[in-house]
């Protein structure tokens, strides 16, 4: 399915910070996950995340910390601060508005297969 | 070598690319590199060997930024190559050919041209001709190596016409000004000329019509390094022939003097030339780079020299002695530093933390810089006697931009040290500050000889 590309852009942050609160990860781990998470349907380029990450990282809502891979290799990891918790915490919220907002209206009433249940 | 051991090399030369043409620490190539294994290693486990893996994981990765984009774009089309047409016995690639046929019938057509005035009656060992040839040397050597250039970077019409309009007027400066034979303007011209050429119309030929880019003109000035370099080289074996055809020829009663001055020395100079450019491009990404490897070997030796002479001048209590060729000497000092400088910038790895050598480079420029300034108080003391000949104004000018050039890029160097200012500023003043060495050439050939009255 092709996601728009605002759609994809708005819920980058919130979910990056969603895993990380499963705990520290790195970059081409999230990928992975999101991919997991969407069923194969949200295909992020590697182009995406390590600036994101970055951006994260200079809003202080992320911190890097340099650990080792199974294989022993270098391996950057992330993980979240507590301030990354908190806009986290409120991402959720907004998303959580929107959601019931959508779940309200004729649009998804009207197509079965997005009945909520 | 196992395809283990050649995917190893191909991420060695990927990390290499992205360490030496990164200008801004935007991403990590360590983290980078992480990325590229993992991929690669998930690609494998899908069934891709090691080269289809590396390929497919670099063109992926190359979506990160502009450097593994341009990695990619170059290498990649060269590795799809290598996989996709089974290798010929023993050949090389057409591209390889075509370039090296190129760079030799360049070569000759330089020597030729070389000898071309003798048809006019200008003999390359007459003394009234040697003005003529000393100032024109660089437009029968020079535009052939631009054509090399636009040749094998495939340059586009519209690019042909900047290099050609400075060659233009390079011949209208060396040629129409009326210069006194053997006055000091026509020697400075002479000098600066080939300077001022190589700098604007080979660089910019060089950068493939594109010369304003912080990488473009870094790669130029790498480049610059490693042509000196292997022409050094090819001069030297050359002189080790040139020696052995005179003796040979000696033994069996021929004078071979007269053959070697006026074709083999000439000629062979001129093609060396184009040689030692092309010999440089197709090396390019197998072996190391000679130029740093050889300012890792002098520094010390030169650091420790200045300091040295820095001691003595307390000890002894002598001032410099200044006279005309001392400020030439220092400025050629200057320059050695400068380049040491430049050539150990252009393989840092930018990312890395400042070492021990970082001190000792700045330990040089700081002696050097001193050493210098003390030449020019000591000349600022004895104006009287100065006077502003070319020759003079020359040197000064040039010690003057050197100073200028070093100065920052010490402060800028003690401020990296200091952890207050990334690596790249000092490599972005570096090839920032080049156009003023351009520029100064161009006035000294040009604007020199007009204000000296040809002197």
């Amino acid at each position: 399915m092709d996601i728009d590309k605002d759609l994809v852009a708005a819920s980058a942050t919130p979910l990056v910070l969603a895993i990380l609160s499963e705990g520290p990860s790195y970059g081409y781990a999230i990928i992975k996950r999101v991919g997991e998470l969407s069923g194969g349907e949200l295909r992020w380029t590697d182009g995406m995340v390590y600036p994101l990450l970055h951006r994260l990282e200079r809003r202080g809502l992320v911190e890097a910390v340099w650990g080792r891979s199974e294989t022993g290799r270098r391996r950057k990891y992330y993980r979240l601060t507590r301030a990354g918790a908190e806009h986290l915490a409120r991402r959720r919220r907004q998303w959580r508005v929107v959601d019931i907002a959508l779940r309200g209206v004729r649009l998804m009433a009207s197509d079965p297969t997005l009945q909520p249940g | 070598m196992t395809k283990e051991e050649v995917l190893e090399e191909r991420i060695g030369e990927w990390r290499r690319y992205l360490r030496r043409r990164r200008a801004i620490r935007s991403v990590d190539v360590e983290e980078l590199e992480d990325h590229l294994r993992s991929r690669i290693e998930a690609l494998r486990e899908a069934g891709l060997d090691e080269d289809e893996a590396f390929l497919v994981a670099v063109k992926r990765v190359g979506s990160l930024d502009s450097v593994s984009r341009e990695f990619a774009l170059e290498y990649t089309e060269r590795l799809w190559k290598q996989l996709v047409i089974p290798p010929e016995a023993g050949g090389a690639s057409p591209t390889a050919r075509r370039d090296a046929f190129a760079a030799v019938a360049l070569a000759v057509a330089a020597a030729a041209a070389l000898k071309v005035p003798e048809l006019f009656g200008m003999h390359i060992a007459d003394d009234a001709a040697t003005s003529f040839y000393l100032r024109n040397i660089s437009l029968f050597v020079l535009p052939f190596l631009a054509g090399f250039f636009a040749l094998t970077r495939r340059l586009p019409r519209s690019g042909w016409y900047a290099p050609a309009l400075a060659f233009i007027a390079a011949a209208l400066i060396a040629n129409l000004l009326p210069f006194e034979p053997k006055g000091h303007t026509a020697v400075l011209t002479a000098i600066h000329l080939p300077i001022a050429l190589w700098l604007t119309a080979i660089g910019f030929v060089y950068g493939g019509g594109r010369g304003r880019s912080h990488q473009q003109r870094m790669n130029f000035v790498r480049f610059s390094g490693e042509w000196f370099i292997y022409y050094t080289l090819i001069a030297l074996g050359g002189g080790v022939l040139i020696f052995f055809t005179v003796f040979v020829f000696e033994a069996i009663g021929l004078n071979a003097q007269q053959a070697v001055a006026e074709w083999m020395l000439p000629c062979g100079a001129a093609g060396a030339v184009l040689i030692a450019a092309w010999l440089v491009e197709s090396k390019q990404s197998v072996i190391e780079n000679m130029a740093p490897v050889l300012t890792l070997l002098f520094t010390p030796l030169f650091a420790a020299l200045l300091l040295v002479f820095v001691a003595a001048m307390i000890w002894t209590g002598n001032a410099i002695d200044v006279r005309r060729e001392v400020l030439i000497g220092f400025d050629l000092l200057l320059v050695l530093v400068l380049g040491l400088l430049l050539y150990a910038i252009s393989a840092r790895d930018s990312q890395a933390v400042p070492g021990r050598f970082d001190g000792l480079r700045l330990l040089l420029v700081l002696c050097a810089l001193l050493v210098d300034l003390l030449a020019l108080w000591s000349m600022v003391a004895r104006t009287s006697e100065f006077g502003f000949s070319p020759n003079k104004t020359a040197a000064l000018g040039l010690n003057l931009l050197l100073l200028v050039n070093l100065g920052w890029s010490a402060v800028l160097y003690v401020r990296f040290l200091a952890k207050r200012a990334p690596f790249a500023r000092l490599e972005r003043w570096q090839t920032a500050y080049l156009p003023a060495y351009a520029v100064w050439a161009w006035i000294v050939a040009a604007v020199f000889p007009i204000i000296f009255g040809y002197r």
